[in-house]
């Protein structure tokens, strides 16, 4: 364990290996564990601003940090630390015991069974080993080159809120007592833009952002341009009176809607019985259009990785099937408290036990355009912007802060704003009357716009 | 390992064999190139946290968290580069990363010189450690709170609640010689509660908590006033009616609805965003932007409250600065950098997540003064309207200055009284506009129960906000009914 101390020269931080998490392992049964997992994650990022075509903030991290969750039978204790030297992780062991017996027992507690552990090693693509971290020159040009795109996109764009790049590379390691053991490197990069447009009245601000494994996948322009189009498509906006009417979702506002009924399908809103979709698997819940799968193994994506918060392989699964709620998603504590299997859906963070959510969320896509959508709307509005958290997911209530474009016979009328928009979930998804055809990957979603046959939207 | 801390600032020279002069040979070699400004951000937090769920103790969970953060400021820049390890050879090579936005190269180190340390507020108790209460007494507190929420109605399902206590030892050391030190507590007991009737379920929450001792729960049983708001929002949900649709006068009851002057004035206010000239209150101090009635204030300085701070992150001491007074745009909220751009003085409001982050202007406390009449007056004033009591979360867009506000707990008012409780919304109205319908403000001012958590650019923060009961002569409310 000598070669656990930090290094001195200026090469990055040392990566926890298995030989560490096996000596941690160790060291929490040698204090009494059961059972253990270690999960460490360790990484550099590097983030660059710039605003009004000079460069305004520079970030650049070094991290290392290593959860350890224990039991003592079937009481459990969850701890993290950014401390690595010796005697303070021996510590750290010994104290996660001592939580632990403070703990009552929980029957639905432990470590999945063994047979179960993730098999998977193939390369699920996730880390850009050509470009890694790239420096502080090539992480500044790129922001440059969303802001320009975007500045340059229209003459209305007045000011901006800066554009942005920035890039991670880690690596999680996961090890539990029962023999499982695995690790993988990962990068990320994101580019966004925050744009205003004027006119003599007011300001509007655009934002907009792109995400993704490799570098390549990003294309910088086209966010500096989308984040100046949709500032400038919100100049002139007014309010619209109370009414009912249809509601169309782009598919950035779409996945918002995808996103709730995940997380209403998701373990512990089931187990703590505050989910709308609790008793509701196989049951018809939404429009027989609405198809959406669950996907953790796709490669390249955000949400893929080899193995879950539990050590599981991901599974593909639809989470609705023309509009029946096939599956639910679910880690292993979930699972054992719902009398059901895990879909490999564990999520985790260091230092937390895991809990469930989606890994990566796909809509099946439509055949009609976006515009072939607006076009049957004979009075309704389309929804480019939401705003507050207003949704219940024990009842399914809705009613969120929304900014958008007015729909009058088929067409785009006007912007319009300061509205809200309110329905309930369960009905609003059985109320789908048409999926776009345009699939737009955005983080670990891919959404297509949606038309939602009518709902209440409030103004003046 | 709980640490006793006796002088914060001797704590990271102690544990981490860091001297003051070393720390002078950094920052001055963080100005080696055109810099204006350079400071180091130390930071050693422990937190731990145990829950109840199904009546059942568990989620016990304990963190630390350690590093510093190297910061260099040029005129508008800011370079920033932070390490877990806190040892002189990782700073240096961050103020090698940091100093790369400043302009021209050559120059030498610049001398540094440490003086004394900032002297803070006292507001709260440094001394109490969190070790100080034993885990088996927080888990008989939490099953009080489990026990009493289930013991206010048959229809009360389940009840999760969550103990949460964190330490958190700063130092600010900074290139013009300033050090400061503090010691931050934070408490913070959250409780949720799943009501079932045969029509349906609801979750009622509250909770409570601060920069204060463990004992703060216990005072008055402070603890079961929140077991019995959770409970009692979870079953009032049940029999609630469908929650109106359109602009109408709302009542916002005292304490935490006073989430609206946070997102409706209190962002577009703060400095950053004034500067930049992206806010929709950019170039107008001296205006009027609300009634009267209505003066705002932001103070960093109230004992024991969760948005309190002896000195901001970048080691300012916290004050208290008037927002809005009598209606009139008067007060910006500042950290150092926009301060010194805008040729204004530092507001103490410079705050950041953690040492991985660098600072920017943010809230403290934010609250609305209070004015002359009873809750009772506004409330019999009122022929139709919604009376607003609790809520659960804003935003807004600083730029068009549109804001959001959800009520987790709301009524309508029929002819001067309050009558059926109605569903959670979510309200909208445009921040420069909506106090300017404030139309009465009444003598009950409080503040928010001390669990509010703000979020900017993706750095969360702990505050606090207030208000009177006011009545609003139009916003809009997003319920379904027509």
């Amino acid at each position: 364990m000598a070669e656990r101390e930090p290094e001195t020269g200026p090469g990055r931080a040392q990566a926890p290996d298995e030989g560490f998490a096996q000596w941690l392992l160790a060291q929490a049964a040698r204090c009494g564990a059961d059972g253990a997992e270690v999960l460490a994650l360790s990484g550099e990022s590097i983030e660059a601003g710039v605003r009004l075509g000079e460069v305004e903030t520079l970030r650049s991290a070094r991290q290392r940090r290593v959860g350890l969750r224990v039991f003592v039978g079937k009481s459990s204790a969850t701890l993290s630390t950014s401390e690595f030297d010796r005697n303070a992780l021996e510590q750290f062991a010994a104290q996660a015991v001592a939580l632990a017996r403070l703990s009552a027992a929980d029957c639905y507690a432990g470590l999945p069974a063994r047979a179960d552990h993730s098999q998977v090693d193939a390369d699920l693509g996730l880390c850009d080993r050509e470009h890694g971290v790239p420096d502080i020159e090539r992480a500044l040009a790129i922001a440059h080159q969303v802001e320009r795109a975007g500045r340059a996109e229209d003459a209305r764009i007045c000011n901006s809120e800066g554009a942005g790049f920035e890039a991670s590379r880690y690596e999680l390691l996961f090890a539990n007592s029962q023999g499982f053991s695995g690790r993988y490197t990962a990068t990320t990069y994101g580019v966004s833009a925050a744009l205003i447009a004027g006119d003599a009245d007011a300001m509007q601000r655009g934002y907009w952002y792109a995400a993704a494994r490799r570098l390549d996948e990003l294309e910088p322009e086209a966010v500096g341009r989308t984040a100046a189009r949709r500032a400038v498509r919100r100049l002139g906006a007014r309010r619209v009176k109370t009414t009912q009417a249809a509601v169309v979702f782009e598919a950035e506002t779409a996945a918002t809607l995808m996103r709730s009924l995940a997380a209403a399908a998701s373990g512990p809103a089931l187990y703590r019985e505050s989910s709308f979709l609790l008793g509701a698997l196989g049951k018809t819940i939404a429009a027989p259009k609405l198809t959406i799968i669950d996907d953790g193994a796709l490669k390249g994506r955000l949400g893929s990785r080899p193995f879950d918060g539990d050590g599981l392989a991901p599974k593909r699964k639809y989470l609705v099937r023309d509009g029946v709620l096939e599956s639910y998603l679910l880690d292993t504590y979930a699972a054992r408290r719902l009398g059901l299997r895990s879909t490999g859906n564990a999520t985790r963070a260091v230092g937390e036990a895991p809990s469930a959510g989606p890994s990566n969320l796909c809509l099946q896509p439509g055949t009609v355009t976006l515009e072939q959508m607006i076009s049957a709307v004979r009075r309704g509005l389309l929804v480019t912007e939401l705003m507050g958290s207003g949704v219940n997911l024990a009842t399914g209530d809705y009613s969120r802060g929304a900014a958008g474009i007015w729909i009058e016979n088929g067409e785009l009328a006007y912007p319009v704003h300061e509205i809200t928009i309110a329905g309930n979930l369960s009905r609003m998804l059985r109320d789908v009357e048409a999926v776009g055809s345009e699939l737009a990957w955005r983080s670990n979603v891919a959404a297509a716009p949606m038309l939602i046959a009518e709902m209440t939207i409030a103004g003046e | 390992m709980v640490q006793e801390v006796a002088r914060p600032e001797s704590f990271f020279f102690d544990r981490f064999g860091v001297t003051p002069r070393a720390l002078e040979a950094v920052l001055g070699s963080a100005l080696e190139r055109k810099a204006d400004y350079a400071d180091l951000y130390f930071e050693y937090r422990t937190a731990e946290t145990l829950g109840i769920e199904d009546s059942l103790v568990s989620r016990a969970a304990r963190h630390t968290d350690c590093g510093v953060g190297v910061r260099v400021c040029a005129e508008e820049r800011t370079g920033y580069a932070h390490s877990d390890e806190i040892t002189v050879e990782r700073m240096r090579l961050a103020v090698r990363t940091a100093r790369a936005i400043a302009d021209g190269t050559g120059r030498a180190p610049v001398p540094v010189k440490l003086g004394q340390s900032v002297r803070g507020h006292d507001l709260y108790n440094v001394s109490e450690t969190l070790g100080a209460v034993g885990p088996e007494e927080r888990a008989r507190l939490l099953a009080e709170v489990d026990r009493a929420a289930r013991q206010f109605d048959p229809r009360v399902k389940n009840v999760i609640a969550t103990l949460s206590g964190e330490q958190r030892v700063v130092m600010v050391v900074t290139s013009d010689g300033r050090i400061a030190a503090d010691i931050r507590p934070l408490w913070r007991l959250s409780v949720s509660v799943v009501a079932q009737d045969a029509h349906g379920r609801q979750v009622g929450t509250s909770g409570t908590g601060g920069r204060v001792d463990y004992s703060f729960f216990g005072e008055n049983e402070r603890w079961r006033e929140h077991a019995l708001l959770a409970a009692r929002q979870a079953v009032i949900g049940l029999e609630a009616d469908e929650a109106p649709a359109g602009e109408m006068v709302v009542v916002l009851g005292p304490g935490w609805p006073g989430i609206i002057l946070h997102e409706a004035v209190g962002h577009g206010l703060e400095g950053d965003f004034n500067r930049k000239g992206v806010s929709a209150f950019a170039g107008r101090l001296g205006q009027r932007v609300a009634s009267a009635a209505c003066t705002v204030v932001d103070d960093g300085t109230l004992a024991g409250r969760r948005g309190s701070l002896n000195v901001d992150d970048e080691g300012t001491p916290t004050g208290r600065t008037v927002l809005i007074d009598r209606g009139i745009l008067s007060g910006y909220l500042q950290d150092r950098l926009n301060a010194r751009l805008m040729k204004m003085a530092p507001t103490g409001n410079g705050r950041r997540e953690s040492y991985c982050y660098p600072p920017m202007p943010r809230m403290t406390n934010t609250f609305l003064l209070p004015g002359e009449f009873t809750p009772e007056e506004i409330i019999r004033s009122v022929a139709k309207g919604v009376y607003a009591v609790s809520f659960s979360g804003g935003q807004v867009d600083i730029t068009s200055g549109k804001f959001v506000f959800s009520a987790s707990e709301a009524y309508l008012i029929e002819n001067g009284s309050v009558t059926r409780p109605i569903k959670g919304a979510t309200l909208i109205g445009s921040g420069p506009e909506v106090l300017t319908r404030v139309a009465m403000v009444g003598n009950d001012l409080a503040l928010d129960p001390g669990i509010g958590t703000c979020g900017k650019e993706g750095q969360w923060v702990p505050v606090g906000v207030g208000l009177p009961t006011v009545r609003v002569d139009g916003i809009t409310v997003g319920g379904t009914r027509t």
